[in-house]
């Protein structure tokens, strides 16, 4: 394999694919909560009984030949880390691998998650503004699923999670969101706000506390019980049509009223990313996002319109150790990062 | 946006936020993660570092308790051993019995997450039939309400066939829920 075809068989659909909206959404993900009656949540189950719901989950999809199931424990601490990043994992579900298992897609559009916080959490994650084709395959997945495993669920109550966060449609809906425009008018938080008063999450990707590096923001449905699934993605669809109107009426703004100051700062950015000897992931964040602002506003052409969010990927602390092959300090990620960062843009 | 500093180091973004009154007067402190834990002993304080979700929740649950549930919950689950204080601490339920065993202590705590307490939404496939059904049935009788109202009585008669029909379903489908 040349080092490029490493790099694609490294990185998942979303990543690959600009998708739907794709100059403001950079991808779209529905998850569902399942667990199985009577058998305690994974937090309080016994070794056996976990063991049980792997065992009972993998016979459920051994059907579909395109899924295939790992336990999390056969895989490096490394491979893990690379799930996360994908965000086909969460960060909790690596914390301890015993009795844990994922499903995954050939394609990693589909994941499954056996004994996190519930038994199940079947997740779809497609690039763009995808949401209603997500549940559309989670809804099919979990009809699969269910066709051979015993839900939890009551009528009142609905699909009973572990945490009553969940309970109900046990669906949680989100975007990712690319909102450099209105970062740069100021104008991001108070469109965030008016969502979180609209009963939507909306927090930075990466970084921590308000500041959200890379204008990546996550915006997510807080309710579960109550509204059905098609309701609750109907919404978060015509929120998200707001906000990317929003956001591009901020990008013609900027393009009207400070033109030459836009292009001065994405021309810097990418001549950093081209050309630099050392990168730090926060860094690259920054710069990434410039990038991807130039590239979608036609300023810089000539690159894939997805190349950001390869990036994105690419340079994160797993995916780096995994494309070099090696274990790296800190400063050695920084050189590698910039290596790699500056191949892609000079197309080497 | 603007990162807030750390007031101590003047370096790292303040992630914690703290306010404090003693003997009116009131203080505030914005801190990195680093500096709070070298400061936290000077202070008193009940803000944890590592506080996460689960914790907001069960602090929730904790003060949503006293007004919402008049006498302290007793009882055990029988199928996994989960009490209704190991929740409250948690925020987590142990089974999908628990929700059956906490009914009504968990009615509120439902209210006040998500507004509601009543599911609206997907009825497994299989498992669900027989609710599928009764939902059905449910509708079936507010549209014979509706015909009888209208003095429609073809339809609610042709209503009133398909709800019997539906019930005779359900009365037949045996054992499952």
């Amino acid at each position: 394999m040349t080092p490029q075809e490493r790099i694609e068989a490294l990185l998942c659909h979303w990543a690959k694919v600009h998708g739907e909206q794709g100059d403001v959404v950079l991808s779209s993900r529905v998850r569902l909560a399942r667990n199985l009656r009577g058998i305690p949540f994974p937090a309080r189950g016994q070794d056996a009984q976990l063991e049980a719901v792997v065992a009972a989950v993998e016979k459920a999809v051994a059907r579909v030949s395109s899924f295939k199931l790992t336990k999390l424990e056969a895989l490096s601490p490394l491979d893990r880390l690379v799930l996360v990043e994908k965000h086909l994992v969460s960060p909790q579900f690596i914390e301890n691998p015993t009795h844990r298992a994922v499903i995954l897609r050939a394609d990693e559009a589909v994941s499954i998650m056996v004994n996190e916080e519930d038994h199940l959490r079947i997740q779809v994650i497609l690039p763009g503004l995808a949401l209603q084709e997500a549940w559309r395959v989670a809804d099919e997945i979990d009809d699969l699923c269910e066709a051979h495993l015993d839900y939890a669920f009551d009528e009142r109550r609905g699909y009973l999670t572990a945490c009553p966060t969940n309970v109900g449609t046990g669906m949680r809906a989100s975007v990712m969101l690319h909102l450099p425009g209105l970062i740069l008018v100021d104008q991001a938080r108070k469109v965030l706000a008016a969502l979180g008063h609209l009963g939507f999450n909306v927090r930075g990707l990466y970084g921590e506390g308000s500041e959200a590096h890379g204008g990546i923001f996550q915006l997510s449905n807080q309710v579960t019980l109550g509204k059905t699934e098609e309701e609750t993605i109907n919404t978060m669809l015509s929120a998200c049509r707001q906000v990317i109107d929003h956001e591009r009426a901020a990008r013609q703004a900027l393009l009207r009223d400070a033109r030459l100051q836009l292009e001065d700062r994405i021309w810097r950015s990418y001549g950093i990313l081209a050309s630099c000897r050392l990168l730090s992931s926060e860094e690259a964040l920054r710069l990434l996002s410039d990038l991807k602002l130039g590239l979608d506003l036609g300023l810089i052409s000539g690159l894939p319109p997805q190349l950001m969010k390869e990036l994105l990927l690419l340079t994160r602390v797993g995916f780096l150790q995994k494309i070099v092959g090696k274990e790296l300090g800190p400063s050695e990620r920084d050189y590698y990062r910039a290596a790699l960062v500056g191949e892609r843009l000079r197309g080497e | 946006m603007r990162a807030l500093l750390c007031e101590h180091c003047r370096e790292r973004q303040a992630t914690v936020h703290i306010t404090q009154v003693i003997n009116d007067k009131r203080i505030e402190l914005n801190l990195c993660p680093i500096c709070y834990q070298k400061e936290a002993g000077k202070f008193n304080l009940l803000v944890q570092p590592d506080f996460n979700f689960h914790s907001i929740l069960a602090g929730l649950l904790q003060s949503a308790a006293p007004e919402a549930v008049p006498a302290p919950v007793t009882g055990v689950c029988r199928n996994c051993g989960l009490t209704f204080s190991d929740f409250t601490k948690a925020g987590q339920l142990g089974c999908s019995e628990c929700y059956e065993q906490f009914v009504e202590p968990l009615e509120p705590v439902l209210r006040r997450i998500h507004g509601n307490a009543l599911h609206v939404g997907k009825v497994p496939r299989r498992t669900g039939v027989r609710v599928r059904t009764r939902k059905e049935i449910e509708n079936l009788r507010a549209r014979l309400q509706e015909a009888i109202r209208r003095e429609a009585y073809e339809e609610a008669a042709r209503l009133r066939d398909e709800i019997r029909r539906r019930e005779k379903e359900l009365t037949e489908g045996g054992g499952q829920p």
